[in-house]
């Protein structure tokens, strides 16, 4: 009986360097995957899914690429689960913390080969995070007091993230729509309160911010098409049988003619519960469940809008939006608080009615439609947006800004590299790792855009000797350029966020020194 | 062997034959039982000690968990073997029983085994070298017990437990900042203990976690987190004075367990029914609100149109929490679980301070927040961190660190750790050894090198020269006389232990050398090995 049956038959066991190896070479594939993604001039990838249809997506976003792959490498779900993490507690930058995850490891490898133990790997990196930190803390600008320049702040973040993504064409158009979006929030991060919606037809620069409420449903036939002053009644409630809930229930007559009765009755109940509902006083009525012909023709004799089957999410909103509140019985009428709005009126966008709520109470809610070619660049645009959104919406939280265009991670390079120097031991080889990894970032982005990487890289490290010096790569111009007076700038959420979890999971990599895989669990064939 | 003869002389099989079963007699059965627990415990070798490394298991569903927690390992490992399967349960036991040293005791019976298997080639019989052992482990016991400190510490001065909650958190991937995760699990156990009893019951701590944010956002919250929201998106999400009605009883109507069936013939029957559904919803809600509740939490789920009544009177409820939590929140407020409606009344309500609904990052993850409860006896460690694995990890770790502040406060004693009370022991047994005449004298030394087993391993992990360091050590113990000197993984400067603060429980040390030394007797004394073959 020899000593490797202690497991079970297609469990595997990896160990010491070999596992080290196994699972740097999956992260760093994983990192390769998306760094040409980087930057404003980073390439899309194309995914199909595997699913019916071979359905294919275009898109420019980390989270989006890696969370379609199917992935065996332990290491490399790792990188995964840190790049979906950073999606949504900062909705930017997840390629970034990918990149310089694997960076790290990259490095981290070198050093593993020239015989460090890892981890004193780890306590380097460790400082040299804690170094890079403090040393963005102190150079962060904060113009929360000053609204103009808070609103030039948010403008340029917006910028620089759409100017990577799909939408780069219209990065100004989009940027305002995105910076009025968030700014009508007022400060929370409920990002719910902005709908989104995709109509393909027409162009990008098409696209606009409504300020009221767009909801994609049709009126009901023979009821009016546009109401002033409208009062809505926003329900979730049963509106085709109005079924007795009572358990065990059930109708048993012995004859046709009190079948006939019975149906009577719950016409009578219906009608009863309608006459109800009209007896709040509103002009218009949406309901979050079906409306069944009978109760609608009613409501249109009433001179009433119903409006059927808005899905959850958009009776949340409109309820949010209007100010009502969701009803679900209709027994009193004066304590109900209903929904106000100015106007409602049928819209068309493209080929589709749509219903518009215009002059709504709350002010806080607001739709961007969003026009394109196809549903594939509607997709990516949608995206994109919900990834400026997310770092305005935090912005407006947190109002500290960097600069952009690689310039915090030549600020971070230069400080580690100091500490590097001062550190006596061997811990001073790995926090040089690190810087050396931090200049990954800005060197893939000159890459991708076709630029001399070495060049400029030299040259922005020159420049960067200089004590407040805001040089960068301009991408555009192919040139170090002055990112404050291009107005490129990042949030410094974001850019925390990507040096904390990159440095975590480079971290929690390098820790492993032995994987051991279990059997995979078998799945019947459904052939 | 397989065949035996009856009373009249006719063959009967007892075992079927080798095709069916394999099936080990005599030395191989122990050499192969005890490669075995030798391949288990190599596998933890080098997760022991502040710079042990992880381990990255992949699950049978393809998730990847990453952990240096002895028993997470041996339990997430698809072992096979029976003797595997007998180092798992050990560890396993050390996790129910002290929650902490769960590697340490697989290394301590690994070494154990290897030893044994050299007294077993020179000839000695299993069973002597079983009884050998006994003898040792209960000298180490006892020696333990004579270097154990007692220290003191009270609801003012945590520093000492604080500091063995470090050096649990010190080997574990949360290091970094282990003196904040340290002070949350002591003024946890603090906060659920019974001082003058001596028990901790760790039901009332309940451990969390959200992705996200940093490992230093974590926080202990003198309250409930239920991950949960409002039941309807328009009740308040701040609720101050909150009244707490507790109901596992669903905003439903009525479902009789006994199988009924309503019959309607009749229009009138139609309409008082449906009379009746609405008395029934509206009866609900309002004896809800005539108590006094200010807050409706609910195991079931609620009906649209009760949960518009509870909004529309004012009566914020969440729904669908899980029984655990409930019973937390029963704890916590110091209100009672009510299963029906009629059973409400004022006094059956808990209490608690502010009840706050909590957003987290851009999804609309929401988390409930009870706080200020009436009884503060009921606490929740909220971590947070940069992925799952990482927040898995963490839980695991604090967990350990809660079950080492428990056993202090059961029993106050303490070792000083870096494998110094192993050495001290291996000492005490070398000592003894030569006073026992047999062969039993062989087993107890034996034992005793067993034990340098893990300060060895300790060295090892931390780069240092195993042997050299070990022997250094021990050379110094039995110079000064001194059993605090240890193995200094950190490269603090100092070999002693009391100085470096590192301590670890009596009983947890204890129980580890009589945790491996039983299942290591147990696995000598098995002579013959019968497994079904595989098909």
């Amino acid at each position: 009986m020899a000593i490797d049956t202690i497991f079970k038959d297609e469990a595997s066991q990896e160990k010491g360097e070999r596992a080290r190896m196994a699972s740097f070479v999956g992260a760093m594939a994983i990192a390769d995957l998306v760094k040409t993604t980087l930057g404003p001039k980073g390439m899309d990838k194309i995914l199909q899914s595997t699913g019916r249809g071979r359905e294919v997506t275009v898109t420019n976003d980390g989270a989006t690429i890696l969370k379609s792959l199917h992935i065996d490498n332990p290491a490399a779900k790792v990188l995964v689960d840190i790049s979906k993490v950073q999606d949504d507690e900062v909705g930017d930058g997840t390629t970034s913390v990918v990149v310089l995850a694997g960076e790290l490891l990259r490095e981290a490898e070198k050093l593993v080969a020239a015989k460090i133990h890892p981890m004193t790997i780890i306590s380097g990196y460790r400082m040299a995070a804690e170094c890079a930190r403090n040393v963005l803390l102190q150079k962060v600008v904060d113009n929360k007091a000053d609204a103009d320049k808070f609103r030039s702040d948010l403008m340029n973040i917006a910028m620089t993230t759409l100017s990577s993504k799909i939408l780069s064409q219209d990065k100004e158009h989009f940027a305002s729509l995105a910076v009025d979006a968030v700014m009508r929030l007022k400060g929370s991060t409920n990002l719910e309160a902005i709908q989104i919606i995709k109509k393909p037809g027409g162009s990008l620069k098409d696209s606009f911010l409504d300020e009221g409420f767009i909801l994609d449903k049709k009126i009901g036939i023979g009821q009016p098409k546009r109401i002033e002053n409208a009062k809505i009644l926003v329900a979730n409630t049963a509106m085709d049988t109005d079924k007795v809930k009572i358990y065990g229930a059930r109708v048993r007559v012995d004859s046709m003619a009190k079948v006939a009765e019975i149906e009577g009755a719950e016409k009578e109940k219906m009608r009863e519960k309608v006459q109800k509902i009209i007896g709040h006083g509103i002009n218009c009525f949406v309901n979050r469940q079906l409306i069944y012909n009978f109760p609608e023709e009613l409501f249109a004799d009433a001179g009433i809008l119903a409006i059927e089957h808005a899905d959850f999410d958009g009776i949340e909103r409109l309820a949010l939006v209007t100010g009502g509140e969701i009803a679900s019985t209709f027994d009193n009428p004066e304590s109900v608080k209903l929904g106000q709005c100015d106007l409602i009126e049928e819209i068309m966008i493209g080929e589709d009615k749509l219903i518009h709520f215009s002059g709504v109470a709350m002010g806080q809610a607001c739709t961007i439609v969003l026009r394109g070619a196809s549903h594939h660049v509607l997709d990516e645009a949608e995206r994109s947006l919900h990834d400026a959104l997310c770092v305005l919406s935090q912005t407006v939280n947190d109002s500290r800004v960097l600069l952009g265009g690689g310039w915090p991670e030549m600020v971070m390079a230069k400080e580690t590299d100091e500490l590097a120097r001062k550190t006596p031991g061997k811990k001073s080889l790995a926090i040089e790792a690190f810087s050396r990894a931090l200049l990954a970032i800005p060197t893939i982005i000159a890459d991708n855009a076709g630029l001399d990487s070495a060049e400029l890289i030299s040259q922005l490290r020159a420049e960067h000797q200089s004590e407040g010096c805001t040089a960068g790569i301009d991408v555009i111009s192919g040139s170090v350029g002055d990112m404050a007076a291009r107005g490129i700038c990042e949030a410094f959420k974001v850019k925390q966020a990507v040096l904390l979890s990159a440095t975590e999971a480079a971290e929690m990599i390098l820790r492993v020194d032995e994987i051991i895989s279990c059997a995979p669990r078998r799945r019947e064939d459904r052939m | 062997m397989a065949l035996a003869f009856d009373e009249f002389g006719r063959p009967f099989i007892i075992l079927k034959e080798q095709e069916q079963k394999s099936r080990l007699r005599g030395l191989d059965a122990q050499k192969a039982n005890i490669s075995a627990g030798k391949a288990v415990a190599r596998i933890l070798r080098t997760s022991l000690g502040p710079k042990g490394m992880d381990k990255m298991l992949q699950s049978p569903d393809g998730d990847v968990i990453i952990t240096n927690d002895g028993a997470t390992i041996l339990e997430q490992m698809d072992v096979d073997n029976q003797i595997a399967k007998l180092m798992v349960e050990l560890s396993r036991s050390q996790d129910y029983e002290i929650g902490d040293g769960t590697t340490g005791v697989v290394v301590m019976a690994g070494a154990l085994l290897e030893q044994a298997e050299r007294l077993l080639e020179r000839g000695i019989h299993p069973i002597r070298v079983a009884e050998g052992y006994e003898m040792a482990s209960r000298i180490a016991v006892d020696h333990l017990e004579n270097i154990a400190k007692k220290f003191e510490f009270g609801p003012t001065d945590l520093e000492p437990l604080i500091q063995t909650c470090m050096t649990t958190l010190s080997s574990k991937i949360v290091n970094r900042c282990k003196r904040s995760l340290a002070e949350i699990a002591v003024k946890a156990v603090l906060a659920v203990a019974d001082l003058e009893r001596k028990d901790v019951n760790l039901d009332l701590i309940k451990v969390e976690g959200k992705v996200g944010g940093k490992l230093e956002d974590t926080e202990l919250i003198y309250g409930i987190v239920v991950d949960k929201d409002m039941s309807h998106p328009q009740m308040p999400k701040r609720i101050e004075d909150a009244k707490i009605a507790i109901l596992t009883c669903p905003f439903e109507p009525p479902k009789p367990k006994t199988k009924h069936k309503v019959d309607i013939d009749t229009v009138e029957k139609f309409q008082t029914l449906r009379k009746q559904e609405q008395q029934y919803f509206d009866d609900m809600v309002q004896k809800c609100k005539d108590v006094g509740a200010t807050l409706v939490i609910c195991q079931w789920g609620f009906d649209d149109e009760a949960n518009h009544l509870l909004m529309h009177r004012n009566l914020p409820a969440v729904r669908w929490v899980g029984g655990v939590e409930l019973e937390l929140i029963a704890i916590a407020t110091g209100g009672r679980i009510v299963p029906r409606f009629q059973e409400l009344s004022p006094e059956k309500l808990g209490k608690a301070g502010v009840v706050r609904e909590k957003s987290f990052g851009t999804t609309k993850d929401r988390m409930l927040y009870i706080e200020h409860c009436a009884n503060s006896r009921a606490v929740t460690i909220f971590t947070r961190g940069g992925n799952k694995m990482i927040i898995e990890e963490t839980k695991r770790s604090l967990h350990d660190a809660l079950c080492v502040a428990r056993n202090l406060i059961r029993n106050n004693s303490i070792v000083y750790g870096g494998g110094s009370a192993e050495i001290s022991c291996s000492i005490a047994v070398e000592a003894a050894a030569d006073r026992y005449p047999g062969v039993e004298q062989y087993a107890i030394r034996a034992f005793g090198d067993a034990l340098e087993a893990i300060p060895m391993a300790l060295a090892e992990n931390s780069g240092l020269q195993p042997i050299e360091t070990l022997s250094a050590v021990k050379s110094q113990q039995i110079k000064d006389n001194n059993p605090n000197f240890g193995i200094d993984c950190n490269d603090v400067g100092t070999n002693d232990m009391r100085e470096q603060n590192v301590f670890e429980t009596l009983i947890g040390k204890q129980q580890q050398i009589l945790l491996a030394t039983q299942v290591v007797k147990m696995i000598l004394k098995i002579d013959d090995v019968i497994s079904p073959s595989e098909f």
